[in-house]
């Protein structure tokens, strides 16, 4: 008899279904709120004055959005407005000497005009000051309410000219937050620009969200909802919010991490009786089993080529990381320094590990460089967690504690620069950097 | 058999809310938002209602051991309280047996990826005690919530020693 017995949950369950709702795109506004709090030593000064469009007022300050970039890059320092002289808008236009007295190495100056069908241009140059010439001119074009867009477009483009380095300005943040209302915890999956501007809400839900991971296009995310009652994986499209339920399996449904070809997921599940890591090929609906330990199998990640795991086991103990070669699976240890080493990522140059670091009970993130063996403690925070490195490999974000609150923090990867980004009110965590958008 | 045809019944009633739930569900992604979540709690709210009268119809004997059950920092070994308590229950849902739910928590402390493994590790520890006591594992599941779920906020040592734990439900 006892048998027959319907389990009450199941109906509670269904319910909750119904409670998780999918909202895209939702009213934007800036939650996140950024502060720099450390830069380079010896940043380069520039210069942005104010791009404008000739008898339009403009609802986004672009040479604002180009400022505040270059300044969260922690290389670069920018000239106060009220310092300048002039607002040139060509090069042309630009006496050098007025720059030079300012102390300003570069110079950006711009403007914006209406194209076809509405849409605008904004034309950009960069000048070199010392050497009192035009380094380039460039020009981006996009619908009117692009213009957030078109301001981290240039940036990109100044990024890379004076460092060398692809700029990441134009890619995304995902991240959860978990709130307070009427007594109860809200959970919401968010996307918002890396500058945590434009934030949307991908899902709302009273039970936890967790482990977003973007698919290698950008244009989908993975994640945690525990909206059935249990853990269970879902994939989202940003474009259409169409989602689907990927795993639906007793116990733990964890950790998706999207392959580099974007075919396939590496996740976790205990079905058989502890956490394994498996892959899941998404065209074909098939699980392959990747691990065959009793011990804790989880956090997978991918290597650049696509041909090995990193993941997080405690078969030897205590949480170390592991590499798994996905043909033979072979498992090799790679972490020993420390007794609680998990979570890893590759940065995109494929050598150097993040991870979550345990030193003196105190959770930090570290790099570890996989060809020297060289390890770098990156922040001095309790409670770090949830490293995600920016897909230019610069900076990465991570989330951590202020007080009782969760925020989220960037760092780079030289331990160099810093910057904190809390959310105006509740809790925020578990960042994941979007890859390359365009 | 009161007790079985009353919560059989209960998921037919369930399942009326749910579709006028689900038929007002905004896949539209023009539709407000802010509405939708106001009738959606709403149909919670009076769905857990009828839930509380029907459990008072049926006056289940009750069950007068500690459901909760409190761990060591990163480990899943059950306290002698602990197991003092499980055999109290086991007796008890030998006798009154029903599902059970066994949610494994874990504290802030460490990646959150791995303590949904942790926590699950401890709610699998009281399984396999209950199951030791003789209560069927078939009528037993085993959710991890991880860190997410914290039953004190807040990062004390208090605030952490509340939030390893098992909750039997």
């Amino acid at each position: 008899m006892p048998h027959k017995i319907k389990p009450l949950r199941h109906s509670s369950q269904a319910l909750l279904l119904c409670l998780v709702l999918i909202i895209h795109p939702l009213k934007a506004w800036s939650e996140l709120v950024i502060r720099v709090t450390q830069g380079n030593d010896q940043p380069t000064m520039v210069a942005v004055p104010p791009m404008v469009m000739s008898g339009n007022q403009l609802v986004e300050d672009i040479s604002a959005i180009v400022e505040s970039d270059l300044q969260r890059s922690g290389l670069f320092k920018t000239i106060p407005r009220e310092n300048m002289l002039a607002f040139p808008s060509h090069p042309e236009d630009v006496y050098f000497r007025d720059w030079r007295l300012l102390g300003s190495e570069y110079l950006i100056v711009g403007s914006l005009s209406a194209v076809e069908e509405g849409g605008v241009e904004l034309s950009f140059s960069l000048l070199d000051v010392n050497a009192q010439k035009t380094v380039f001119k460039h020009s981006v074009k996009g619908s009117k309410n692009q213009l957030r867009d078109l301001a981290h477009l240039a940036s990109d483009k100044i990024y890379e000219e004076i460092t060398g380095i692809r700029g990441a300005f134009s890619t995304r943040l995902a991240y959860v937050t978990a709130d307070q209302k009427d007594g109860r915890l809200v959970y919401q999956l968010n996307v918002a620009d890396s500058d945590g501007a434009r934030e949307r809400v991908m899902l709302k839900s009273a039970e936890p969200i967790m482990s977003p991971a973007w698919s290698p296009k950008g244009d989908e995310l993975a994640y945690v909802s525990f909206e059935t009652g249990r853990p269970a994986i879902f994939r989202q499209s940003l474009t259409t919010a169409a989602r689907k339920q990927l795993t639906n399996f007793r116990g733990l449904n964890g950790a998706p991490s999207w392959s580099p070809d974007g075919k396939q997921l590496a996740l976790v599940l205990s079905k058989d009786g502890n956490p394994e890591i498996y892959i899941l090929d998404l065209a074909t609906n098939k699980f392959a089993r990747m691990t065959r330990h009793f011990a804790i199998d989880t956090e997978p990640t991918w290597s650049p080529d696509g041909k090995s795991l990193l993941f997080t086991s405690d078969r030897g103990g205590t949480p170390q990381i592991y590499k798994l070669t996905v043909a033979t699976r072979a498992v090799q240890r790679i972490t020993f320094k420390g007794n609680y080493n998990a979570r890893p990522s590759l940065a995109p140059d494929g050598r150097t590990l993040v991870m979550v670091h345990r030193e003196s009970g105190v959770f930090h993130i570290a790099t570890l460089d996989l060809v020297t063996g060289r390890m770098l403690e990156l922040t001095e925070t309790r409670l770090d967690e949830s490293p995600t490195v920016a897909p230019n490999g610069a900076m990465l974000i991570y989330a951590t504690k202020q007080g009782d609150k969760g925020i989220l923090s960037a760092v780079s990867l030289d331990a160099g620069v810093k910057y904190f980004l809390p959310a105006k009110s509740g809790d925020v965590r578990e960042p994941a950097w979007s890859p390359f958008l365009r | 058999m009161n007790i079985s045809a009353t919560k059989m019944g209960l998921p037919v009633l369930c399942l009326s809310v749910l579709l006028a739930g689900c038929s007002s569900s905004p896949v539209d992604e023009s539709t407000s938002s802010i509405e939708d979540t106001t009738v959606q709690t709403a149909t919670l709210e009076m769905d857990a209602e009828n839930t509380a009268t029907m459990v008072e119809e049926v006056a289940e004997p009750t069950n007068s051991a500690d459901t909760v059950f409190y761990f060591a920092f990163d480990k899943a070994v059950l306290s002698d309280e602990s197991r003092a308590a499980l055999v109290e229950n086991a007796q008890f849902f030998m006798s009154n047996p029903r599902a059970l739910r066994l949610e494994g928590h874990a504290d802030e402390r460490g990646t959150r990826e791995y303590n949904m493994a942790l926590a699950e590790r401890r709610a699998n520890a009281v399984k396999d005690f209950m199951v030791l006591q003789g209560v069927s594992g078939n009528m037993i599941e085993v959710v991890s919530y991880g860190e997410e779920r914290a039953a004190s906020f807040g990062s004390s040592a208090a605030a952490w020693s509340m939030n390893r734990r098992v909750e039997l439900k």
